[in-house]
Parts: structure tokens; C-alpha cells; sequence
């Protein structure tokens, strides 16, 4: 592939501006380092197919963290391992996308083993360059799974033994096992000829991808002169003679030429009939609607719900996010809570929001719901001045701290015990804040229920609640 | 490494080595064919001692952009026609 000018690819930025520190124009690798060459391959081939602006780069934990500091594309910086998880969700949301995962032997063959070979089995249609260096370099040179027999690292300090580690895992070796996968080559990031054959089986790889043909994997063998201590121009002799003997270079599967394109639209999910598996008929059930607010404060609220395990604390958060998005509202619900089903303590925040919602933490909150002592003493700090604080009195004993705040005291627990069952006793606080503020119709709310509590016969229970808890505000504030 | 070259009447290709992106590893005077890159004697600002071009001799093969691995520590040309 003679060319007329060899130059800095237009795929990267002209200048690193992402970078920290004074210098901009070269990369944070060490000298000698791998990933570089890598990266100028691949960003060869995306100026080549002129696939740039539809390119999203995966990048993992590791040296290559740093990824987007250089390319011009799309960029995600992912968990550690989760990757091909990750590119998963995005090629099907974006099938026209080139998806490109990076990662390292740690990040891949080791924290992330199942996931690469989840996405290999599935034949997800994203192009997975996989860098081998034998080592974890960012943090200080571990032991990996591909840390050959032998080697010496901080966490194999005599030498990494068959008895007490095991042999190197050979990923592609591993992956060509399977079905779904189509090309998966090992290259190695040494001399003029195996640079070719690396840049060959970079482009074949994204090409792969370009004409839709499923999962495509190439490892790098690659230097890592500060992780084995060694100087750069003798690490890629050490690849030649210690890596390549056990970890051979070439295509371990290569079925390109023999699969059809996989279409590039998104699956659609087809709702007919699941109303009906799930038990639920949600088009046949009124939906909740806005109601009138009481007092402008009380628009777009910063809810914190909280008390035991058991209480319905998570159920009342999904109510309200649930009737909030029925009646056009922007909602969310972050839900808090121990491993626990029952006891314990949980807590959510919800967010009922006309403006779309920016994050669904709440810390400062404009009302809180306290189901319990240790909610109240916890979270009452955190209500702003003017907020709303509902307490159930009935089990709460003590005496909120703040003047500040409108407190109202609803005898929850109470009243769901007269109903029938304490268990709605959650209900009931959600019938108190809707007849408080009104951001939502009463009524709406009360037939929208089975919307959001799927058990048919505790439905009445429940209904009775709402109006019980609204019904109190109604009579005592 | 600084023996004098009879400078070829066509030159058949130039590299530009960028001197403070250079980090001094080596690749590409390794694999240089024509061997007509060496260390320079003085630092860049990184501190490294660069690649540095001897003025005559290179082919545009483009071999050391490829060893290299800074993305634009090296510009190679060619200067005769592909083929």
C-alpha cells in the first residue's frame, strides 16, 4: 500500500486539547509503547472509508483510557471489562455507526472475560481491537491472563507457574471456538512486515464492519518496554522470541467471504400480545393527568422518599414517577437500598419535573417522606427551607428539628391498619402529597392504579388508601 | 553514524521528523532500510534525545511512520510517482 505522503491521519485532532498538562501535540503512551502504532492504523483506515463522523470508539480501563484525547470520532470511556457490553447497546441503537471497541488484555481477557465472549457469541456487528502486552501496564505490571509462563510481574514476583497461575489465555484461539464470530487474527506490533500484516488486518477488520458483517476481533501483540523493563527497540525482539512462540500470529478465523450482510435496522420490539403475557392492560386502564397546583412551590418537585424495607418505600417512588409520566411530566426514580427484601432501610428519589431532568439524585430535597424515625433524623437536614416534610406519625415518635419547613403529620400506618392492611400505608402518604400540592388529579391517580400496582386484589385496598391519605389532609391542614 | 553520503542527484523521498513529539524510542531508526535516521545528540522539550534525519538517502518508503508510534512525529514524502 505504497502512498504518496505518510502523514498524521485526519481522523485524529490536529491538536490533543483534551489532554491535560502543557503538552498538546504528543501522545501520553511511554516511548516505545504499542498502542500508538495501533491507533495510527486504525485511524488510516477510518480516513480511508471515510467513516470518521460515524465512528464510536469504546474505550476501556487501561493505558488507552485516554483514547478520546486523540480521535475525531465518537467516544465512550466505559467500566472496566464492560466494552463489548457497552458497544452492544450503541451498534443497535446506531446501526449505521462503525462501533470500534478498544481493550487491553486486562481489561478484556481478564475483568471483562464474559462480556467479550457474550458479544463474540451473539455476533454483535462491531470490530473489536484487542491489545496484548502480557501484562496490566497502567497499574504497575500485575500478572494478566495472558502473562506468559515463567514472567515475572509485581503480582508473580517468582515467575508465573502453570501449578499456581495457569497458561496464558489464547482469546482468539478461545473465540474462534465459536460460531457467530467472522474474522479474528492475531498480528504483532514488531517489524516493517508485521506492521503491514497488522495494518492489513486493521482494515479488513472496519471494512468488515462498513459491509455489515458481524463480529470481527484482531489482537495486537504489542510492546510494553516500561512494563517488562526493557528498552523499546529490544521489547520487539522479546515479542518475536517469547510472545509469537505461544501466541501465533495469523487469521484464526476468517469467513468473510462467505457471510451474507446482516441488515443494519434496529430490532424492533413488538408489543401485541405482551399486555397479555405479562398480565397487564395497560391501554385498557385510564391514565393519570396533571392536576392543578396549589401553590407554585410546589412545581417541579425534588422528592425523597425513605423508611424500612417491607414499607412500600421503592413501589410509592415508582407510583409517583409512573402517574408523572402518564400525565406528561419528566420523572425519574433512583431507588436506594440494602440487599435486604425485608428490613433494612430503603430510600428513593424521585424527580416530577415540566423541564427535562438533568440528574435523578436528589440531595437537597423540596419534599421528603418519612416513614420511620431513622428516615426523618437522617434526611430532615436535607429539606430547603420552605420545603414539605410528611411524616407518619403513627410510627415516628419523636419531634421534627426544623421551623422551617411545612411539616404534616399523617397517621399512615394508622389508617392503612383501619383499612385492612399496614402495607398501604404507603399509599396513603401518596394520596396526602397529591391532595397537598395537587401536581397530579386526584382522581386520575385513583384509577390509573392498576397501572402501577400489578395485583389485581390488592387493588381496592390500595385505591382506598389514596383517597384515605388525601382525605386527611383534607380534614386536618 | 555521521559519515558523509554523496548526496543522489533525485532525491526519491524526504522525512520531517517533529522534533518535540519525538519520544526517542528508536523504532524507526531500527527499521529504517536506508539507515538514514539516528538519535539526535541534543533533547527535545520532552527531555528525549529525537530522531533526527541525516538530510539525504530516504526512499519515502514510509516504513518508519508506521514503526513510529506518536501519530505525527513523522512525515514521510515521496518523491517520485507511486506506482
Amino acid at each position: 500500500m505504497p502512498k504518496e505522503i505518510y502523514a498524521k491521519a485526519e481522523s485524529f485532532y490536529v491538536d490533543f486539547e483534551r489532554k491535560t498538562g502543557p503538552d498538546k501535540i504528543s501522545t501520553h503512551y511511554c516511548p516505545g509503547c504499542g498502542h500508538g502504532n495501533l491507533h495510527k492504523m486504525i485511524a488510516e483506515t477510518l480516513d480511508e472509508f471515510g467513516v470518521r463522523d460515524k465512528t464510536i470508539f469504546v474505550w476501556p480501563v487501561g493505558c488507552s483510557v485516554f483514547g478520546y484525547y486523540y480521535f475525531h470520532t465518537g467516544n465512550v470511556q466505559v467500566a472496566h471489562g464492560r466494552a463489548p457490553a457497552v458497544a452492544t447497546g450503541i451498534k443497535r441503537a446506531h446501526p449505521d455507526s462503525i462501533v470500534l471497541v478498544y481493550q487491553g488484555d486486562g481489561d478484556l481477557a481478564g475483568i471483562g472475560g464474559n462480556e467479550i465472549l457474550q458479544a463474540a457469541n451473539r455476533g454483535e456487528n462491531i470490530t473489536v481491537f484487542f491489545v496484548n502486552n502480557a501484562i496490566y501496564g497502567m497499574t504497575g505490571g500485575q500478572m494478566a491472563p495472558t502473562t506468559l509462563p515463567g514472567m515475572k510481574t509485581t503480582t508473580t514476583p517468582l515467575g508465573r507457574t502453570r501449578e499456581n497461575e495457569g497458561l496464558p489465555i489464547r482469546v482468539v484461539e478461545l473465540l474462534s471456538a465459536l460460531e457467530a464470530p467472522t474474522y479474528l487474527e492475531r498480528v504483532s506490533l514488531t517489524d516493517a512486515k508485521q506492521m503491514n500484516r497488522a495494518r492489513r488486518a486493521v482494515r479488513k477488520a472496519i471494512q468488515a464492519q462498513v459491509e455489515g458483517k458481524g463480529f470481527t476481533l484482531v489482537e495486537a501483540l504489542a510492546p510494553c518496554p516500561t512494563g517488562w523493563k526493557i528498552a523499546p527497540t529490544d521489547s520487539r525482539d522479546w515479542i518475536h522470541e517469547q510472545m509469537e512462540p505461544l501466541f501465533p500470529l495469523g487469521a484464526k478465523k476468517d469467513v468473510l467471504e462467505h457471510v451474507e450482510s446482516i441488515p443494519g435496522e434496529p430490532r424492533p420490539f413488538v408489543a401485541d400480545g405482551m399486555g397479555e403475557k405479562l398480565d397487564i392492560l395497560a391501554s385498557s386502564v385510564t391514565q393519570a393527568r396533571k392536576g392543578t397546583l396549589k401553590e407554585e412551590d410546589y412545581a417541579n418537585p425534588r422528592i425523597k422518599v425513605a423508611g424500612f424495607g417491607g414499607q412500600g418505600i421503592l413501589l410509592l417512588g415508582v407510583a409517583f414517577s409512573e402517574c408523572g409520566m402518564q400525565a406528561g411530566y419528566e420523572v425519574s426514580w433512583l431507588p436506594s437500598y440494602g440487599p435486604e427484601m425485608r428490613g433494612g432501610t430503603a430510600n428513593c428519589h424521585v424527580r416530577i419535573s415540566d423541564p427535562k431532568i438533568g440528574s435523578p439524585m436528589v440531595e437537597e430535597s423540596d419534599v421528603l417522606i418519612a416513614m420511620n424515625r431513622p428516615s426523618l433524623e437522617k434526611f430532615e437536614p436535607d429539606v430547603r427551607p420552605g420545603g414539605l416534610l410528611l411524616l407518619d406519625s403513627s410510627l415516628i415518635d419523636i419531634e421534627p428539628q426544623r421551623d422551617d419547613v411545612t411539616i404534616l403529620k399523617i397517621p399512615a400506618t394508622k389508617i392503612a391498619d383501619d383499612i385492612g392492611t399496614t402495607k398501604c400505608a404507603n399509599m396513603v402518604m401518596m394520596g396526602a402529597y397529591i391532595e397537598r400540592t395537587g401536581i397530579l388529579d386526584l382522581e386520575s391517580v385513583i384509577e390509573a392504579l392498576p397501572s402501577y400496582i400489578k395485583r389485581k386484589k390488592t387493588i381496592p385496598m390500595n385505591q382506598q388508601a389514596i383517597a384515605k391519605g388525601a382525605e386527611y389532609v383534607r380534614e386536618h391542614f | 553514524m555521521t559519515e558523509v553520503r554523496k548526496p543522489r542527484a533525485k532525491p526519491r523521498g524526504t522525512v520531517e521528523i517533529r522534533v518535540d513529539e519525538c519520544k526517542g524510542c528508536g523504532y524507526c531508526i531500527v527499521e529504517c532500510p536506508q539507515k538514514v535516521l539516528v538519535l539526535a545528540k541534543g533533547f527535545n522539550r520532552m527531555g528525549y534525545h529525537p530522531s533526527e534525519y541525516l538530510g539525504d538517502g530516504c526512499t519515502g518508503c514510509g516504513i518508519c511512520f508506521y514503526a513510529c508510534p506518536e501519530p505525527g512525529a513523522i512525515l514521510v514524502r515521496k518523491l517520485e510517482p507511486v506506482s
